[in-house]
């Protein structure tokens, strides 16, 4: 018996959500008294796991795999789990993991959660807590299956180091044929995603117009922060869609969010409020933001936004 | 082409969300419901080819009589004929499982779904039902273009897209880009009449027993209040010292 977990890497290196969702499989291993068993493909230090309690490491090293296949990686998953004999296996919620886990469920007759945000309440029968609604609501999902496949929500169990002397092990598994092809990525390049981020900041139709952007992405930069928008912005074509956030665009779960000429409809809060902190800069006191919101300013973003690029400039040169 | 797209039907997405019956159940009380919007993007797709490439186009849902009008709404939007699998869906295993049956009873060589629900937000059943069928499959789908047997989609990944091909028979399921926000269609006067007389069959279901079960629903816990702050140095000292997150 075993908890398997699947190790995201983005060009050999791990994704922050691989530490998380390691961190997590350790303590589910725990709570079910076996041990974790943490697959990596193509990492160049699959040691650095260990921080984070993965015992067993099962390496593949394999240049076909350079490119990602949701069905042959589905497949590679689904080996793993039958040679380590895994009750439990467990993904994040990276574009890819999201890509992979219903196939991998399907494979191993597996029920499936997705969204998780804690820890299991009970082993037996295995409890789960999920976001549901559009972050609207939580429910407590049973998984009557013998296997289950659980992905982990992002930001929402956090990194916990837990030092281990772990092992790794080279896995070679079988590569399945797939009739889908990979032709190209097109990366945007030198920006930091809405996915990875730790903070976001985003604008809304308060801001008048995409002129007026060159403010948002200074701030963004300063704070090593991804760029956002609300809908309406990017259905004028003011931004690229990818920015668009909330109940019908990207969710985001970043430690701090901030919100600047967005009103907070129900839509837009839907997705962003699984922000740990946000803060509101409106001129309207009235703004629905304003309720969801941890700390606000009642201003105009063209003078706070400006002054708040020239503070937080001076704030990290005294804090590097 | 013979096209089946996905229909869920979903609260609006401005509906408040109650629980009752101790919490275990969702309160339907007084709310809207719609097509699911990332399956708009779909339907609305399925369209275009229909109109230029002259495929067939079938609807979808897994539930019981009260979806019927979400169904009939996609029939007005133009939509060939609709299928109602009669049971509750409670699990996206057993929902694939139905649809999987549909699709091999119906020879449909093209599925189109949306990438979620925005009730459950499951973002399971496309890809369960490709794994089922041994069908290609595109999450996040962002472009779709079809020649012949042969297609060319476009997936959104973490920073950018990525550009894939793939023989048919192919599910994908999309969501904003897939077509543009103003393309979607609202049903006209005509196309509601004319969706009175299009079929929809009822198919009874093979029922599976479901994998998961939802156990109780709890609401988000009230927030504190928002801590207005004049000036921006306060505000920096607060994320730095209280929060914590700069
Ligand atoms: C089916 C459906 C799905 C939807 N999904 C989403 C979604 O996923 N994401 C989303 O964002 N929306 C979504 N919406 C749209 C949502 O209902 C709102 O219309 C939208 O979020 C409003 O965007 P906004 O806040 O940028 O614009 P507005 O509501 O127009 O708000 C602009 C705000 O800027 C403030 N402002 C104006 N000038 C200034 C200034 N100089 N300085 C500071 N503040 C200023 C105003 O006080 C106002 O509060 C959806 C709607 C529907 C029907």
């Amino acid at each position: 018996m075993s908890v398997l977990v699947f190790a995201e890497t983005s060009e050999g290196k791990f994704k922050k959500s691989a530490f998380e969702v390691t961190s997590y499989g350790k303590k589910v291993a725990e709570q079910l008294g076996t041990n974790v068993v943490v697959l990596a493909i193509n990492s160049s230090d699959p040691t650095l796991l260990y921080t984070y309690g993965a015992e067993k490491v099962l390496n593949v090293l394999n240049d076909s795999l350079k490119t990602f296949n949701v069905k042959i990686f589905a497949n590679i998953i689904k080996q793993a789990a039958e040679k380590e004999n895994s009750q439990v296996v467990i993904l994040d919620s990276a574009s890819n993991s999201l890509y992979l886990g219903p196939n991998v469920a399907v494979n191993l007759n597996a029920g499936y959660v997705t969204n998780v945000v804690a820890l299991p309440s009970s082993t037996s029968p295995l409890t789960v807590k999920r976001k549901t609604f559009s972050n609207k609501a939580f429910n407590n999902t049973i998984l009557n299956t013998d296997i289950k496949v659980i992905s982990l929500a992002k930001n929402s169990y956090g990194l916990i180091e837990n030092e281990v002397s772990g092992s790794i092990e080279e896995f070679s598994p079988s590569l399945v044929e797939s009739n889908l092809t990979s032709e190209r990525i097109e990366q945007t390049t030198g920006k930091v995603t809405i996915a990875d981020a730790d903070i976001v900041v985003s604008g809304g139709r308060g801001l008048k117009g995409p002129e007026n952007w060159g403010m948002i992405e200074e701030l963004a930069e300063i704070l090593g922060a991804a760029s956002a928008c609300s809908k309406p912005v990017s259905d004028l074509g003011w931004r690229p869609h990818s920015e668009h956030v909330g109940q019908t665009g990207k969710p985001v779960a970043s430690n701090l969010y901030i919100a600047i000429g967005i009103s907070g409809a129900i839509q837009h809060l839907a997705g962003v409020n699984s922000s740990k902190v946000k803060v509101v800069i409106n001129t309207d006191p009235e703004a629905p933001f304003f309720k969801a919101a941890d700390y606000g300013i009642v201003g105009d973003a063209f003078e706070v936004v400006p002054k708040l690029i020239e503070k937080l400039k001076e704030f990290k040169a005294n804090n590097a | 082409m013979k096209i089946l797209v996905c229909i869920s039907h979903v609260p609006d997405t401005t509906s408040k969300i109650n629980f009752t019956e101790n919490d275990s159940k969702f309160d339907s009380n007084g709310v809207q419901f719609v097509i699911n919007p990332y399956d708009e993007f779909a339907l609305t797709r399925a369209m275009w080819f229909k109109e230029k490439q002259g495929a067939t186009v079938t609807v979808v849902n897994v539930g019981n009589v009260s979806t019927e009008p979400t169904l009939r709404k996609a029939l007005a939007i133009g939509a060939d004929n609709a299928i109602r699998v009669n049971t509750e869906a409670t699990d996206g295993l057993a929902v694939a499982k139905e649809l999987a049956e549909v699709v091999k009873n119906g020879g449909y060589n093209l599925v189109l779904a949306g990438k979620e629900s925005i009730d459950y937000n499951g973002g399971m059943v496309p890809g369960m039902l490709a794994a089922l069928l041994d069908f290609s499959f595109v999450n996040a789908c962002i472009g779709l273009e079809i020649d012949g047997d042969k297609a060319t989609i476009s997936r959104e990944i973490d920073g950018g897209k990525e550009i894939l091909t793939s023989n048919l028979p192919l599910i994908i399921a999309g969501q904003k880009g897939l077509v543009e926000e103003k393309d979607l269609r609202i049903p006209n006067m005509r196309g509601i009449m004319m969706a009175r007389k299009k079929p929809l069959s009822i198919v009874e279901p093979v029922n599976n027993s479901p994998a998961t079960s939802i156990a109780s629903f709890e609401k988000q816990a009230a927030k504190s209040a928002c801590k207005l702050v004049d000036n921006v140095d306060e505000l920096i000292s607060l994320l730095h010292n209280e929060a914590k997150v700069i």
